[in-house]
């Protein structure tokens, strides 16, 4: 029996190719996402070592990652516990680090160089080593930098800004002085590798403090380094015995740790957003098998009844068709993982294209990866060729007496009957997953909306009849005979015609629903933005950074400016809950901004708090209550004053100024809000303040119009990400109708034959092919904008109170959606109408 | 304009619906060549009803596909009409089958999604004309399938198949039909049903149909039987008998085994 399977293998290379093409992509997508994220990781794990020295001190609670305060947790520590460590027995130094956030260097071309992608980190210069024993930073070119005037940038940096030594580089910052000068003097190579495309800048140490510290001698963390022979452990404790209160002391290990920690986390993100559209495309991939070894085993099925009738068992039928798949499988995870390869090396260029530069670093190949792809393709394809080898086993010999064999298959309605009722099931989970506060949301809705695409695919024969008909009648008005013939040829196996259009719905319904949801998030942030952008002129930074405060003071200097609102956003934990809250002078900004009041008042004082009605309830609290506002130097308690109808413009709770203050959180400003002064229009006020902002592209200034043209772009630009993912899932679709056609026209081969015989010219064959494949790409349109449409209008209800208020249907989008798909139809039918244009009409006719 | 197929300009040049000259057909090359056709010398009569008869391999059916313009002739020429189908491209044989050639199978070759009345009206709908409405009914009539047009090829018997394919072929008023073994698959009553009306329509309508045939009782339905051996016109006959069809053949069979043998050296 294998010889037979692989005899068949061998005879039939295209269709194996072509089946494998699913896995092969499939399985590439697998391979190149978990090859790039161990790279990733790779890279950052470089870092982590090649920075973190023996021995770290810092303030309690701030650990590396200082994104709990947005980089403005204020606490220092004071210059004299350095020369205290420096006595410590067992320290064999000790480093004070000044760690500056929130700098930016500037091009020549006055552009910010890496902007949103990697970051800017900016240090005080030391020689120190990193645990690893080496020093984190050398300067081989040039001289350390000395006095205010002095800058070293790593040589990417220098290189991409265009800045050579002696060259003055501008830079902008949050701190006090917004805009730094300085020449620069060398070239910095950091020692632990590839830095993923983040910059690096150092000043000297009173420079820097001057920028970031107010001036004062202090620093944010220290870095011990052990004597000889000491532990880490034995340089923790021995440190621990001379620090103040408020300060403490990790080993170089536990705070790498912590480090990779945010890191893995970070990229569990990355390769799980990547695993998602993986398995997109392995099942549109399932679908293709399905139908592909459907059509081999209705084609072979004379044959399989000759090895029954000849004395082969049921399950030596099933198990030929079987090794097949695996076969099939098996190679197309190996050529998988080989494209996956090539996928990652495309990754990490795309990614270095937005400044995470992983050039330094080679791609990681891990056994684990050839496993999972291996693992991944071959179950994927045996799981699928399960189904039709079930069914080839259930050919009777006699039928190898036959002329027609039928396959025995099971009926519509039973499909139909089994769809609805895993429609049924897929729609409650989805329900479940949206409209109740359960765990696992994610993983109920996505397995909802997966029951719901496979239940429509199992009724798609039924559900597509009215559109295949629809299109027969149109088909029949314009192209006469050939597309009577093409519709009927597209009816005539209604499952095979409706799998291969399931396989695009999946696809073409996840577009239409992102397509849905994007439109309603859009409309809803031009709602929003119309009703509660009540300022004229709004100053904030496209990086999502913060700036320096003195800006909103040049800002008041200015003549035509009547009320200024200066804004600090943060994520704090409000009760042990996540939130996202803004600071600001409640005068100022409630003169701005027309917050609705609904209970108590805005005007929060020293020690109040305002939040929104949602973040309220949310908490089990009203006006008069105490909340607990968690900040990374600690705890405050605080009185809700008042709360306010939910707004976009302060987020979840609005607080004094003063409260930041307590926290030791370095004030600087997210927003600067601006009206105009009476007399004063609008593009008047715009040009002053372009004017202030000139020279500092860290801050834009925008009107109602530019704010929501720049909201709309990112909420596009992830779209577009979103569906450049989704053209995989959609290739192997196309693939799929490629395959389908090329094998019912081998199928028709005789048919072919008469056809031409009896006058079809070659033009008008290939427009019959064509036109079968377009009516089954528009199947699969309509379908996919259906169920794209039904999830879409789901989604946005559920998340209708996370600020998408408004349904919009892209009608326009949508009807693209479909039009894509006919062309693509149209594109899938090119290899098989040249296919069945060559036929030898003779041989065609002839053929058995 | 419509074009309606009794205005149809006849090809018909010299009483002639098709011809071969010095027709040859060679499949292989070198060693494992092959003459299938040897220089065949062929007239083809209009409103005459020919049969090819032949042992099998003597080429028959391959003269056949090269005078219905299916296949192409290594070298001669074959006439439809005054046309030379060697200077025809594809597009024009294909036009030319169309307009001018019928076509019966021995395996019917309907399409199994259309209709018996799609299926008879195929040509010419792919031509994009109206078929000849008094035409049209007399075919159908003549084949007897009024009550069974909507039906599609699997609701229908083999003989009833057949004669959908032989309405088909001559619906569109071709120049020339050929029929290939046409009662080939189908018992003798139906094969009798297919064969008379064929027979009728050569006589009563004027048709020319060339039917390729190894049964005697279906070649004494025809004008003229032209017997093939090895790829070369061996005898003719005309106003065939089964009988007389019989005795041509077995002394067609007895000089190929007295060749054979003294070949052989017997």
């Amino acid at each position: 029996m294998l010889r037979v399977t692989l005899r068949n293998l061998l005879a039939r290379k295209l269709r194996l190719l072509l089946s494998a093409f699913a896995i092969i992509l499939g399985v590439a997508f697998v391979g190149g996402t978990l090859v790039f994220t161990d790279t990733l990781a790779k890279a950052f794990d470089g870092i982590v070592d090649g920075s973190v020295p023996d021995g770290y001190v810092r303030p309690v609670g701030s650990t590396a990652d200082d994104s709990g305060g947005f980089g403005t947790d204020g606490r220092t520590i004071p210059a004299s516990v350095v020369t205290e460590l420096e006595q410590v027995t067992g320290v064999a130094r000790a480093d004070g680090t000044v760690e500056g956030i929130g700098l930016f260097i500037v091009d020549r071309e006055g552009k910010l160089v890496g902007g949103r992608g990697a970051p800017t980190l900016a240090f005080n210069y030391n020689d120190a080593p990193s645990m690893t024993g080496e020093p984190s930073v050398t300067i081989p070119v040039g001289t350390e930098p000395e006095g205010a005037g002095e800058v070293v940038l790593d040589e990417r940096t220098a290189d991409a800004a265009g800045y050579d030594i002696g060259d003055a580089v501008s830079m902008v910052a949050a701190g006090p002085q917004p805009r730094i000068e300085a020449e620069l003097v060398g070239i910095a190579e950091f020692g632990g590798g590839g830095l993923a495309g983040a910059s690096l800048v150092f000043f000297d140490t009173p420079t820097a403090q001057g920028i970031f510290l107010d001036g004062e001698d202090v620093f944010d963390s220290i870095g011990l380094t052990a004597e000889p022979g000491v532990s880490q452990q034995q340089l923790v404790d021995a440190a621990t015995a001379v620090l103040p209160e408020g300060v403490e002391a990790v080993t170089g290990d536990q705070s790498a740790e912590e480090t990779e920690d945010i890191v893995s986390t970070a990229l569990g993100f990355l390769s799980t957003f990547l695993l998602i559209f993986a398995a997109i495309s392995l099942v549109v991939g399932t679908f293709l098998i399905i139908n592909t070894f459907s059509i081999l085993v209705a084609q072979r099925s004379r044959e399989l009844a000759l090895l029954r009738a000849m004395g082969a068992s049921r399950r030596q039928v099933t198990r030929s068709v079987l090794a097949e798949a695996l076969a099939v499988g098996f190679v197309g995870s190996t050529l998988g993982l080989v494209l996956g390869f090539g996928l990652a090396v495309g990754l990490r260029a795309l990614f270095g294209y937005f400044g995470l530069d992983l050039s330094g670093t080679p791609l990681q190949f891990e056994l684990r990866t050839a496993l999972v792809c291996y693992v991944v393709g071959m179950t994927v394809t045996v799981v699928a060729a399960y189904l039709p080898a079930r069914r080839a086993s259930r050919i009777s010999p006699v039928a190898a007496m036959r002329d027609d064999v039928a396959l025995p298959e099971s009926s519509v309605r039973r499909r139909t009957l089994v769809g609805a009722v895993l429609a049924a099931a897929g729609t409650s989970l989805m329900l479940v997953g949206l409209f109740t506060s359960v765990d696992y949301t994610a993983y109920l809705v996505g397995g909802g909306v997966l029951t719901v695409l496979i239940a429509v695919a199992l009724m798609s024969p039924v559900l597509g009849r009215p559109v295949l008909r629809g299109l027969g009648v149109a088909y029949g008005r314009v192209f006469g005979t050939v597309g009577v013939l093409a519709t009927q040829n597209a009816l005539r196996n209604p499952r095979r015609t409706a799998a291969t259009a399931s396989a695009l719905m999946i696809g073409l319904a996840l577009v239409s629903t992102m397509a849905v949801l994007g439109a309603s998030i859009n409309k809803s942030i031009e709602v929003a933005v119309q009703e509660e952008f009540t300022t004229d002129y709004l100053l904030s930074s496209p990086t999502f950074t913060n700036f320096s405060t003195t800006i909103s003071d040049d800002v008041r200097d200015l003549d035509g400016v009547d009320e200024v609102s200066q804004a600090q956003s943060l994520p704090i934990d409000i009760d042990g809950t996540g939130a996202f809250v803004t600071a600001a002078d409640p005068d100022e900004l409630l003169a701005v901004y027309e917050l609705r009041d609904t209970s108590g008042s805005l005007n929060v004082g020293d020690g109040q708090v305002a939040l929104s009605e949602d973040a309220a309830q949310e908490r089990g609290v009203t006006t008069g209550d105490a909340v607990t506002l968690t900040f990374p130097s600690g705890d405050q308690e605080a009185e809700v004053a008042g709360t306010y109808e939910t707004s976009q413009v302060v987020g979840n709770a609005l607080l004094p100024f003063s409260t930041l203050e307590a926290a030791q959180v370095q004030r600087q400003d997210s927003t600067v809000s601006v009206n105009a002064a009476e007399g004063v229009s609008q593009s008047e006020l715009g040009a002053q303040l372009d004017e202030v902002v000139a020279d500092l592209p860290t801050v834009t200034v925008q009107n109602q119009e530019d704010f929501t043209d720049a909201q709309r772009a990112s909420v596009n630009q992830l779209l577009f990400l979103i569906y450049a993912l989704l053209g995989l899932a959609i290739v192997i679709a196309v693939l799929g109708v490629v395959n389908t056609l090329a094998l019912s026209v081998i199928e028709r081969t005789r048919e072919v034959g008469l056809l031409r015989a009896v006058g079809l010219s070659r033009r008008q064959l290939r427009r019959m092919v064509r036109l079968e494949a377009v009516a089954i790409a528009v199947l699969g349109g309509v379908l996919g904008v259906a169920m794209g449409l039904v999830f879409g209008v789901v989604l946005q209800r559920s998340v209708a109170d996370d600020g998408v208020t408004d349904l919009a249907i892209p009608v326009g989008q949508l009807a693209i959606v479909v039009a894509v798909a006919a062309v693509l139809g149209v594109l899938a039918a090119v290899l098989p109408a040249r296919r069945a244009a060559r036929l030898n009409v003779l041989r065609a006719i002839t053929t058995e | 304009m419509p074009y309606v197929s009794t205005e149809q300009p006849a090809l018909t040049g010299g009483g002639y619906a098709a011809r071969a000259v010095g027709l040859t057909k060679v499949y292989g090359s070198g060693e494992s060549e092959v003459h299938a056709l040897a220089g065949i010398n062929m007239d083809i009569a209009s409103r005459e009803f020919t049969a090819v008869m032949g042992p099998s391999g003597s080429g028959k059916s391959t003269l056949m596909h090269c005078l219905a313009a299916l296949d192409t002739a290594t070298s001669g020429a074959v006439l439809i009409g005054d046309a030379d189908l060697a200077l025809l491209n594809d597009k024009a044989l294909t036009a030319l089958r169309r307009d001018h050639v019928g076509f019966v199978f021995q395996s019917y070759n309907l399409v199994p999604t259309l209709t018996a009345q799609e299926n008879i009206l195929l040509p010419l709908s792919i031509a994009g004309r109206q078929p000849d409405q008094e035409w049209y009914d007399t075919v159908i009539d003549t084949v007897g399938l009024r009550d069974r047009l909507g039906h599609r090829p699997n609701e229908l018997s083999g003989g009833q198949q057949q004669r959908v394919a032989c309405a088909r072929a001559l619906v569109s008023r071709p120049s020339i039909v050929f029929a290939d073994e046409p009662t080939g698959n189908l018992d003798s009553t139906s094969g009798a049903e297919v064969l008379g009306f064929l027979r009728r329509s050569v006589s009563e309508f004027g048709q020319t149909i060339v039917m390729v045939t190894h049964d005697p009782i279906a070649a004494a339905y025809t004008d003229r039987v032209v017997f093939l051996a090895d790829g070369r016109v061996v005898d003719e006959l005309r106003q065939p008998t089964a009988e007389t069809v019989l005795e041509r053949m077995a002394s067609i069979q007895t000089a190929a085994i007295a060749a054979a043998d003294a070949r052989l050296g017997h």
